[in-house]
């Protein structure tokens, strides 16, 4: 599992505690534009945001995580009781809060709740997208209930896709992340084995893979895209 | 590798396999296989599963029998024909010797090893081809056989019986992940075509054995026997396998070049040149039986003239008309092989010649103006325009000389080759065929 973002840094320390109990890694940021720029390369897990310290710094990273493409889930948010108030007007910010002073176990149930929901983190076993279910633990994968029957590279391809739903990645991004170099197959292998699994998504659900005009392809449409 | 193998093994625990039929192919593109029950396809996939390779047509020395099957995880894939209360899943295998080195006569292994010279040079090599086949009513070889379409032998609407089953085998790739470009019904009576998407040659070799099965089975479940003969009924146009090439340099067809008037670059001309230079070479292999002569014969659309044309359908290498915007399937069509090749040493031949001709610059020769059949043997000649070999015989006897078949196929398949066809050759000459029987039993 990649790292949860936590806010500010230094991160509070029981808190941060409460996060390494319940197994999560994490790492803290000091400045909202960190988000982007110290990304790991599968993406956050989440986000953890501490707004009683710089509510200012807190919310316009809640804000930058929530309105970019591909919006950053699941975020908690822990305020103190007087900034209550300010959740208004900014509820798609966050998808849950608690309030400070919080326990431990309280912030570990709430994010467990939390991944639960979204499908992710440490009990992601599941990528669910619209009628497409892949299940990691057991490598299959399902279209509106019925299985698929995927060689490995038609599902390390959708598995990659489907994890990150309306990102959209060059052929050659795809290549290097989904087969590495040992292969034959070039950079058309991608186009290649996206038409295999369309063919097999059937027409009806073809469409989950999008192509992107001269750039590459993209999983699910994009939250912001017209 | 190791997540490859976990995939394997989990989805033949979770979806409940029965079966798994380890595929591979022998030097003259016979589907082998044997199948193991999930039980022992751990350690198949861990150390391969011995058997004995002498069995084998061209697989083995006599004093060195025994070799490994070791599947490519890559190339799992369920059976969509077996029920589902008993699904059976395939895997290609590759060969190795006990010692773990590459089995000589594992035709996967010749074309991975021409693949890794493209790839030296920075060349992906894809291949489309066009199988066309037959639907007969039986596989008996005492009478001629009957077409499906000609009426007398289904009553019922016969022409439906052939489409809807072409329809079911497409439908049947397409589930297995094989997207088929189009199928038709082809020029002669029964005859059919499917035309696939390109892809890397080794998926497309193993695709072109998974396809040559389906069609097959599909008939067989209707009574009905499918057959890519090259020339099984005289008088109408034979089963050929043309085939559409392309090399990619990364995401660029590197055939393309925008300044060339027609659109060529001086890769695809190089390319060319080598495929025709050495087409006599290859041709043992593209066209590996007695039967493949007989359909390289004037007066069809099968190529006999060594030449390449745009818009000539008589030509050996035709170069499709690409649309300003579909510059990237820019491409050479090879119309000699036929559907009974094997796809792996055809593809491996194909590329070495063109790899040749870049390798060495070869210049490409005029282009061929007029329809190939019509000149005289004097016009063709004053043209330089030679001819493919007329028989088995001739093909086998430039193979021989050929250093540049030698090298791509390897000494064991090279010499187990030549031996295997002129002992094919040698069975024909002694067979007293009809036409001579009609012809000189009267007269003489």
């Amino acid at each position: 599992m990649e790292s949860l973002l936590c806010f500010p840094d230094p991160f509070p320390a029981e808190v941060g505690l409460a996060l390494e109990r319940a197994g999560y890694p994490w790492k803290a940021l000091d400045r909202a534009e960190h988000a982007q720029t110290d990304e790991p390369e599968d993406g956050w897990s989440g986000a953890v945001v501490c707004a009683d310290d710089d509510a200012a710094g807190a919310f316009a990273l809640c804000r930058l995580v929530r309105t970019r493409e591909v919006p950053l889930r699941p975020l908690l948010l822990i305020v103190a009781s007087h900034q209550i108030v300010d959740l208004q007007l900014r509820e798609d910010h966050f998808d849950d809060f608690c309030v400070l002073p919080a326990t431990p176990d309280e912030i570990a149930a709430r994010l467990a709740h939390l991944f639960w929901r979204t499908g992710r983190g440490l009990q992601a076993e599941l990528i669910e997208h619209g009628p497409l279910v892949l299940n990691l633990e057991t490598y299959q994968a399902a279209v509106a209930g019925r299985v698929l029957d995927l060689t490995f590279m038609e599902y390390e391809l959708l598995r990659f896709l489907a994890a990150r739903p309306g990102k959209v990645f060059t052929r050659e991004t795809l290549l290097s992340r989904v087969w590495g170099y040992e292969y034959y197959g070039g950079a058309r292998t991608v186009d290649v084995h996206v038409r295999r699994l369309r063919a097999k998504l059937t027409e009806e659900h073809a469409h989950l893979i999008e192509t992107v005009r001269s750039v590459g392809y993209r999983f699910g449409h994009g939250t912001w895209a017209p | 590798m190791r997540s490859q193998q976990e995939y394997v093994l989990r989805t033949v625990e979770e979806r409940n396999i029965r079966f798994v039929q380890l595929w591979f192919t022998d030097v003259l593109g016979t589907a082998k296989t044997f199948s193991i029950t999930p039980a022992e396809l751990e350690n198949a996939l861990e150390e391969g599963m011995t058997f004995d390779g002498s069995a084998i047509d061209g697989f083995s020395r006599v004093q060195e029998s025994d070799v490994l099957a070791r599947p490519d995880p890559k190339t799992f894939q369920l059976l969509p024909w077996h029920p589902d209360d008993i699904p059976v899943a395939r895997v290609f295998c590759d060969l190795f010797n006990l010692d773990g080195s590459p089995f000589e006569g594992c035709p996967r292994h010749t074309l991975r090893r021409t693949l890794d010279r493209a790839r030296d040079q920075g060349f992906t090599f894809y291949a489309a081809p066009e199988i066309e086949y037959f639907y007969f009513a039986d596989a008996d070889p005492s009478h001629t056989p009957v077409t499906l379409d000609s009426g007398s032998y289904f009553e019922l609407t016969a022409s439906d019986v052939a489409s809807d089953l072409r329809t079911r085998t497409v439908l049947t790739l397409e589930e297995m992940g094989i997207p088929v470009e189009h199928a038709q019904h082809e020029d002669s009576p029964s005859q059919h075509e499917i035309d696939l998407r390109y892809t890397d040659a080794l998926t497309m070799a193993d695709t072109v054995m998974t396809v040559r099965l389906v069609v097959k089975e599909m008939a067989q479940r209707r009574g009905i026997h499918a057959s890519f003969m090259p020339k099984p009924l005289a008088g109408v146009q034979g089963s050929g396998m043309h085939t559409h090439l392309s090399l990619f340099e990364g995401d660029t067809n590197a055939f393309y070049d925008a300044e060339d008037p027609d659109g060529l670059s001086p890769v695809a001309k190089r390319f060319m040149a080598g495929l025709l230079r050495h087409a006599h070479e290859i041709t043992a292999v593209t066209n590996q039986w007695v039967n493949s002569y007989k359909r390289l014969v004037s007066g069809y659309e099968a190529p006999i003239h060594v030449s390449w044309a745009r818009n000539n359908r008589s030509a050996l290498a035709r170069v499709p008309f690409v649309k300003r915007n579909k510059i990237e399937s820019t491409r050479v069509e090879y119309r000699a092989p036929d559907s009974a090749c094997n796809p792996y040493l055809a593809f491996a031949v194909i590329l070495a010649a063109g790899l040749k001709g870049i390798e060495e610059g070869y210049e490409l020769p005029r282009e061929a103006a007029a329809n190939l059949f019509a000149m005289t043997p004097e016009e063709l000649a004053a043209e330089q325009i030679r001819s493919l070999p007329g028989s088995l015989n001739e093909a086998v006897a430039d193979m021989e000389n050929s250093e540049l078949m030698a090298e791509t196929l390897g000494e064991h398949v090279f010499e187990w080759f030549i031996r295997n066809k002129r002992a094919e050759w040698a069975s024909y000459k002694t067979h007293i065929s009809q036409f001579e029987l009609d012809r000189y039993l009267p007269l003489l």
